[in-house]
């Protein structure tokens, strides 16, 4: 899994990115009550906003964190937002995307990167 | 946030694990661990406990209860001399212009005026008081005195078992009340749509008192976020976003506050700032008012988002003064002003989120049925 200093996992599955927000980031959020996600087949560019993420406090953007295209959504958190909360880096992943230059991940950072980044 | 003023309470928050932010001035709880969303459903169903020191309380005093109730008069629009010893009001200072400078409550105590304002307006509220009562009536900040508020449905069973006396306190009645050996004043109110109780205790004994409460079943701590959520779902008002020194009280839905003794034909009618507006807008009506709010989907229309009357094109009708998620409703609920044409309950208008116009209908407040103890 990779970070980024926006508060982003990514994990590679299928010969596509898996991209979700940390657990820390969930924590500063607070209670997630609304989130609007991208049309499947979007192409994105690098820090594009992507989701719209609401907590109870304010609303946030999701920067693509790298260039590509959206291939899957996660549509189950329309209706079930607080799994942001419940399993940030699991189950309550926002989208896949297609990576189109793979030297954009270079510049992210492994686990003790990020958790060094975030102390 | 060395620069902002503490609570008494400071260093049991910061204990209990909240998360502190600056509010009017003040280092406050927005959130304890539970978070926002529980602490909210918490208050509705069990009791919350909210630190609310930060506001301001004032004593005023004078040669007899009339004439302090006659001077306060002056002030607001409100039938002050009409309260019942060991009662309860909600009020407005009012400007010239007809538009509110602060909401209030005001308490009679024997011949004495017990007044609970807001925290950003207390400086300017007691300015307002000393320059505009005359000489003879006292007007004593009491700044050696904490402020709490225990609401919900649990809030009579707890007060009422540290004192039996509170069984006999309805909806904005005030009391003097022994809980846990502190000597306090009470008022069976608050500001959550919930049945409850705000207590005034001395500052030196407020921490203990607290740790007493949070011991009791069902009592847990509750930040200001969830004040606000909980407030905005009962449909009150938030001074500095749903009211203003530009809105006055009917265009605000608040002509209830104003009694008749003080309206046009009353007995003491006017003889209160911005008098000669006020009356003219309870008599022609007003152009704008402040409604409920429910947006269509499942997006908060926060303050500030604007309200139009078409899809697309059209005309601006209104904004949002307050809004977000409402934990009890399952859904975004918001206040603001609309244009008078689109003030019924059931109007489709449209807020501009984003860029993007999403359907929200005029709805009647609150948006939660009131628990109070009548």
């Amino acid at each position: 899994m990779k970070f980024t200093e926006e508060h982003e996992w990514l994990r590679e599955e299928d010969g596509v990115m898996v991209v979700g927000i940390t657990t820390h980031a969930a924590e500063q959020l607070g209670d997630v009550v609304f989130i609007e996600l991208p049309e499947e087949g979007t192409t994105v560019s690098k820090d594009d906003e992507v989701v719209v993420i609401e907590s109870v406090k304010a609303a946030s953007d999701i920067l693509a964190p790298v260039d590509g295209e959206i291939v899957e959504v996660n549509s189950a958190l329309a209706d079930n937002p607080g799994a942001v909360n419940d399993d940030p880096q699991g189950e309550a992943w926002f989208f896949k995307m297609s990576v189109s230059d793979a030297s954009q991940l270079d510049e992210f950072m492994d686990e003790p990167a990020y958790q060094k980044f975030i102390a | 946030m060395t620069d902002l003023a503490r609570t008494p309470l400071y260093e049991l928050h910061v204990e209990l694990g909240a998360k502190m932010v600056p509010f009017a001035g003040y280092a406050m709880p927005v959130q304890y661990p539970m978070g926002v969303l529980k602490e909210h459903l918490h208050t509705r169903s069990a009791a919350g406990l909210f630190d609310v020191s930060h506001m301001g309380q004032a004593m005023l005093s004078g040669p007899s209860w009339e004439a302090v109730a006659e001077a306060f008069e002056a002030l607001v629009p409100m039938d002050v001399l009409g309260l019942d010893d060991g009662r309860q009001r909600y009020g407005l200072f009012t400007n010239d212009a007809g538009g509110i400078e602060d909401d209030l409550m005001f308490a009679r105590r024997g011949d004495e005026l017990l007044v609970v304002v807001n925290a950003a307006c207390k400086a300017a509220d007691f300015a307002r008081m000393r320059a505009g009562l005359p000489d003879e009536i006292a007007v004593t900040e009491l700044a050696d005195r904490a402020l709490i508020a225990l609401q919900g449905p649990a809030a009579a069973v707890v007060i009422e078992d540290l004192d039996p006396a509170a069984s006999d306190m309805r909806f904005m009645d005030v009391a003097d009340l022994s809980l846990c050996g502190h000597a306090v004043w009470a008022s069976r109110s608050g500001y959550t749509g919930e049945d409850g109780f705000e207590i005034s205790i001395p500052a030196d004994e407020a921490e203990t008192l607290v740790r007493s409460l949070l011991t009791q079943r069902d009592v847990a701590p509750i930040g200001l976020g969830a004040r606000d959520s909980l407030r905005l779902e009962a449909g009150l008002c938030l001074y500095g976003h749903d009211i203003d020194a530009m809105t006055g009280p009917v265009e605000a839905g608040l002509s209830w506050a104003v009694q008749r003794v003080r309206r046009p034909g009353g007995a003491r009618a006017g003889g209160y700032p911005g008098a000669d507006v006020i009356a003219e807008a309870l008599a022609q009506g007003v152009a704008r008012q402040r409604v409920g709010l429910r947006p269509e989907g499942r997006a908060p229309m926060r303050e500030g988002v604007q309200l139009f009357d078409a899809e697309e094109g059209g005309a601006q009708v209104g904004t949002v003064t307050s809004g977000g998620y409402g934990p009890s409703v399952e859904g975004p609920v918001a206040m603001g002003y609309v244009t008078a044409p689109h003030a019924a309950v059931g109007t489709r208008v449209w807020g501009e989120v984003r860029g993007k116009r999403l359907p929200v209908d005029v709805a009647a407040l609150p948006f939660v049925p009131a628990n109070f103890k009548r």
